[in-house]
Parts: C-alpha cells; sequence; structure tokens
C-alpha cells in the first residue's frame, strides 16, 4: 500500500463508553451530544447503539454497574481526539474505550479470502486425483 | 547419581515434544486432556471481539489471568488476537483483571 492512499482511506473506530448509571435518563442526550461532536469534527457515525446497563466487572468511581454505549466512527481520527477530551471531561462518563478497526477487519477480510482461494484449490485438486484413482480402479479391473 | 535421577525427571517434564504424546508412559494421568487444536481455527474465525464476553470467559480462568495456551491448544496468531480483545475488556471493565 502507497503512503497516499492510506491517508485517503478513512479510518474506523469503534467507541465505548460507559455512563453512571444514577444519570441513566441523560444517556440518550449524552450520546447525541457526542455524536454531534463528531460530526462537528467532519466525522460520520455509523452506528450506534446502547448495550444496556450491565455489572462492571470491578468498581468504577464506586460504581458497581454502568449504561455501556457502542458508537462506530468514521474518520480522520481528528474527531476522536475531539471526543475523547470531552469524555475525559465529563463526570457522567466512568469510562471510555477507542478501538481502531478498519485495519483489523481489512486483515480478516484477506485472510477471508485467502482461505477461500485455498478451499477452491483444493477441492479442485481432490476431485481430480479422486478421477485418476477411479481410472486406476477400473485398469485394474481388466 | 541421586542428582542425575532428577535432572533426567525434570528435562521430561519440560521438553516440549513430551505433550505431544498421548499419556507417555512417564507423566501417565497426570496431565489433564489438552485440546490440541486451535477451537479458533477451526471456527475459522479471523476477529476476535473484545465485547464477547462469553466467549473470552472461555479464556479466563477462576483466577481471572488469561490461559496460557500451552493449555487451550491456540493458535499463536488466535492466541495474541484473544489475549488483545481480553485486556480491550479488561480496560472497559466488561472483564475483571483480578478476581479473589
Amino acid at each position: 500500500m502507497t503512503g497516499g492512499s492510506v491517508l485517503e482511506t478513512k479510518r474506523q473506530y469503534e467507541v465505548v463508553f460507559i455512563v453512571d448509571p444514577t444519570a441513566d435518563d441523560e444517556v440518550g442526550r449524552l450520546t447525541d451530544n457526542f455524536k454531534q461532536v463528531v460530526v462537528d469534527q467532519g466525522g460520520s457515525i455509523t452506528k450506534a447503539e446502547t448495550m444496556g446497563k450491565r455489572q462492571l466487572a470491578y468498581e468504577i468511581q464506586h460504581k458497581k454497574e454502568g449504561t455501556f454505549v457502542l458508537m462506530e466512527i468514521e474518520g480522520s481520527g481528528r474527531e476522536i481526539a475531539e471526543l475523547e477530551r470531552r469524555m475525559r471531561v465529563n463526570d457522567r462518563v466512568l469510562r471510555y474505550l477507542t478501538v481502531r478497526v478498519d485495519e483489523d477487519r481489512r486483515r480478516a477480510e484477506k485472510l477471508k479470502v485467502r482461505r477461500a482461494a485455498k478451499a477452491a484449490k483444493r477441492s479442485a485438486a481432490g476431485q481430480s486425483r479422486r478421477g485418476s484413482a477411479v481410472e486406476f480402479a477400473e485398469s485394474n479391473n481388466d | 547419581m541421586s542428582t542425575n535421577y532428577e535432572d533426567r525427571q525434570r528435562g521430561g517434564y519440560d521438553s516440549d515434544d513430551d505433550d505431544r504424546r498421548p499419556m507417555g508412559g512417564r507423566g501417565g494421568g497426570r496431565r489433564m486432556h489438552r485440546r490440541r487444536v486451535c477451537r479458533f481455527c477451526i471456527d475459522k474465525v479471523d476477529l476476535i471481539d473484545f465485547k464477547d464476553v462469553r466467549l473470552l470467559l472461555n479464556y479466563l480462568p477462576e483466577r481471572g489471568k488469561i490461559l496460557p495456551r500451552r493449555i487451550s491448544g491456540s493458535c499463536a496468531t488466535h492466541q495474541r488476537m484473544l489475549a488483545e480483545a481480553i485486556k480491550r475488556a479488561r480496560n472497559i471493565a466488561l472483564l475483571p483483571y483480578t478476581t479473589d
């Protein structure tokens, strides 16, 4: 891949954040707020869903549960910086995690294609071998 | 003389190809049954999602440590993906760092 295309292709991110369970009614507003931030910075939202309230594996700020929200964002990376800054200062957000997913997904796609090609090749080879085996058996019968 | 014997014993325990033999005479019954093949390779998994807690929990024994691949039988590629996913899940409190 050349340097130019890396910069041109948009990056995909997965952002998960945990909202304070006592501020449950604010989840929608908060999410909309963050979406607006991303759009303002030139990114786009490909997916946004609330994973619901669930138990935390360990306490964060003395809270035992939290509402998880998942967003998928496409953009240059600038909107992520701004979004993370906003989440950091917002005390309703207990924790956030951003993962860049486009590279891993591309890799997975490549592996899939390679495996399909291999399977096709193998089945073709298997067929020809079976064919010759049959011929051999027939010649033996004579 | 006795030290010599012990050395040999340890060598047998550590040596890797010993694991391949199902129930080699020396270790009879000591080892638990091992999955020798990578589950992820069989299922043709290309991507391990850190949000898939149910899957990740299979590789997290009671103590909360990542199951080593000498036990789980995962291949290097998938063990790497698995470890990464578990660490991410820990960060976002989906999985514990420790349990006591």
